[in-house]
């Protein structure tokens, strides 16, 4: 069935019918929607909803909840997800799964409410403290929104790991028509190290302490061994226009979408452009980029971020100096439009 | 008389030293779920700070939480099992200082699980600094001049401040500096777990305790610094007990 829903909302719907249990939020503007709907219904269905005092408050009763084995969700806005990145440490390194939803605004700082995509790089670097990854995956329209929530979710599970969806205020505010999967089925995940407080079974403790150097190594590694995997099995990318392009546009996120219209734009105009999407900052695509930059007929790429530049060195680095990468980005919450990017790009070409 | 060892304790020798107040407490609890919840589910949840490694002393199950943040993910575990007793294990830097916006809200919201909270006015852990319960003029190595309200500000004294929200059902304080009130502990730990079970609300004990080695004493002049200087500024009792009406 189709209906039309508000980003945020949509978000809120999917994580619930992905069996969303426990959603734990602190209101903050663009995505207080998805708080208000988790209230509504989980409220109501015997799920647990609790508005925290704070996102540091949220962040860890969503840690407390996932160490029960619980599918989980907390969601904010940047300077909230500064104060969870405590918690999504603390939950990378217990590996305990969570979903955690960031509609990023302008920064730095209160910033404005704006759409941006300040957020990259502390979604995709860590953010937190020490050797760690959160799988991020960045939606382009309220339908693939949803679909990717409720990946989160299995992703999650699958690899005992937190999962960012960054979207950004404009995903999170606007209304699209959507569908969802009336048949999804939530893999069967055992969950052998759950916290649940039985007694006649080998203990289970839920901790990211290892004091000995050695073994927080060796935990350390065994993480890393993890990330391998998701770098090779979980990459997401869209490819578009991009079988005779000769230049190259990398955006993602609602960003990408204005891009893929002025892709279209300079298409009708004669011009062989595409335009490659990551769908997952992390694992950045980059195996894709870098067959791109290995073709002959590409002359250089344009990186286009709601940013300064937060992905380009990730593009840089895929495409390993064998093409140039151009940059145009707006911030502040100011969106580029599709003539800017055509004007940019022709003065690129000229 | 042979003392046996609880059988929810695990056979690891605790890393306390020696005179530790944590030792006792942890031995409190554990003759507590020996008697009352010999099988019934149970969840703690562990601080950072002296007690990092509670959950290797007991056999049950444990959520190690984040400086400050025991009662957050207390909170999370709660709601997921609400028929498992649930308590939070945590010191003053940690439940006084860093965590009181999550304790506060936890009592506030009535969350159905038993802190505790060993107060021995200090940062134990990372050598003696000067805690929120530290009290006027003690030395610490943050506070080398003694404490000064005029300069640090007064001690926190955290049950008095919860006892006013509705949420909570039961504030205690207590302290293992003799025998009687050994006892004394245990039974408000009892009290508090059956406060819990009865689904009253936020139930916490606050457990005056000592650390001589960050106080420079021996165990026995700490326990006598508990009786001659700390309880001038911290009074025992049970303070709430919303099923009995105090
Ligand atoms: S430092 Fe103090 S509180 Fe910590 S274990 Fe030693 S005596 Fe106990």
């Amino acid at each position: 069935m189709k209906v039309l829903m508000k980003g945020n909302e949509a978000i809120a719907e999917a994580a619930l019918r992905a069996g969303c249990e426990c959603f734990f939020g602190y209101p903050i503007t663009p995505q207080t929607e998805l708080l208000q709907y988790m209230a509504k219904k989980l409220l109501k269905s015997g799920g647990v909803f609790i508005q925290a005092e704070s996102e540091v408050g949220a962040i860890n009763m969503a840690y407390g909840a996932a160490s029960c084995g619980k599918r989980v969700m907390t969601s904010s806005s940047g300077p909230g997800i500064s104060l969870k990145q405590e918690g999504i440490s603390y939950l990378a390194g217990a590996e305990l799964p969570c979903v955690i939803v960031n509609i990023m605004r302008g920064g730095p700082g209160l910033g404005n409410i704006n759409a941006a995509q300040s957020d990259y790089l502390q979604a995709t670097k860590g953010g937190g403290h020490g050797d760690y990854k959160v799988i991020v995956l960045a939606p382009s329209s309220v339908q693939e929104a949803v679909d990717l929530t409720i990946k989160a979710f299995d992703l999650a599970d699958k690899y005992r790991n937190p999962v960012m969806i960054l979207g950004d205020g404009m995903l999170g505010q606007m209304m699209e028509v959507v569908e969802f999967d009336e048949n999804y089925k939530r893999p069967r995940t055992e969950k052998p190290w759950a916290v649940t407080g039985e007694r006649n079974r080998p203990k289970r403790v839920t901790n990211s302490l290892y004091i000995v150097p050695e073994e927080l190594e060796k935990h350390n590694f065994k993480l890393r061994e993890k990330y391998k995997k998701i770098e090779e099995n979980e990459v997401m990318v869209e490819e578009y226009m991009t079988d005779d392009a000769q230049v190259i546009f990398v955006s993602f996120g609602m960003c990408a979408r204005i891009v893929k219209s002025a892709v279209n734009k300079l298409r009708q105009s004669g011009e062989k452009v595409g335009l490659i999407r990551p769908i997952t900052l992390y694992p950045f695509p980059t195996k894709c980029i870098e067959k791109y930059a290995n073709f002959d007929r590409i002359k250089f790429f344009i990186d286009v971020e709601m940013n300064l530049g937060q992905m380009l060195e990730d593009v840089k680095l895929s495409v390993a100096g064998k093409k140039d990468v151009h940059f145009y980005g707006r911030t502040g919450g100011m969106v580029p439009t599709i003539a800017e990017i055509e004007n940019y790009y022709f003065s690129l070409k000229e | 008389m042979k003392l046996r060892k609880p059988e929810c304790l695990t056979a690891e020798s605790m890393h306390y030293c020696p005179g530790c107040g944590h030792g006792i407490i942890h031995r409190l609890i554990a003759e507590v779920i020996d008697e009352d919840y010999k099988d019934h589910k149970i969840v703690g949840v562990a601080p950072v700070g002296c007690a990092v490694f509670i959950y290797d002393y007991f056999n049950f199950d444990f959520v190690a939480a984040a400086h400050g943040r025991a009662t957050a993910a207390a909170t999370g575990v709660k709601r997921c099992i609400p028929d498992a007793l649930v308590f939070s294990y945590q010191g003053d830097g940690d439940i006084a200082a860093i965590g009181t916006s999550e304790v506060v809200h936890a009592a506030a919201r009535g969350e159905n699980f038993t802190a505790i909270f060993v107060n021995n006015g200090v940062y134990a852990m990372t050598g003696g600094q000067m805690a929120p319960t530290t009290i006027p003029g003690q030395v610490t190595v943050s506070s080398p001049y003694g404490r000064d309200p005029k300069v640090q500000g007064y001690h926190i004294k955290l049950c008095e401040m919860l006892i006013p929200l509705d949420g909570v059902a039961f504030v205690a304080r207590t302290s293992i500096h003799n025998l009687k009130n050994i006892e004394l502990t245990k039974k408000a730990i009892k009290r508090a777990f059956e406060v819990q079970m009865n689904k009253e609300g936020f139930s916490i004990i606050e457990v005056l305790s000592n650390c001589p080695t960050n106080w420079g004493m021996t165990p026995a002049e700490s326990m006598k610094r508990i009786e001659n200087e700390v309880l001038k500024y911290y009074n025992l009792g049970i303070f709430k007990d919303k099923g009995r009406g105090i």
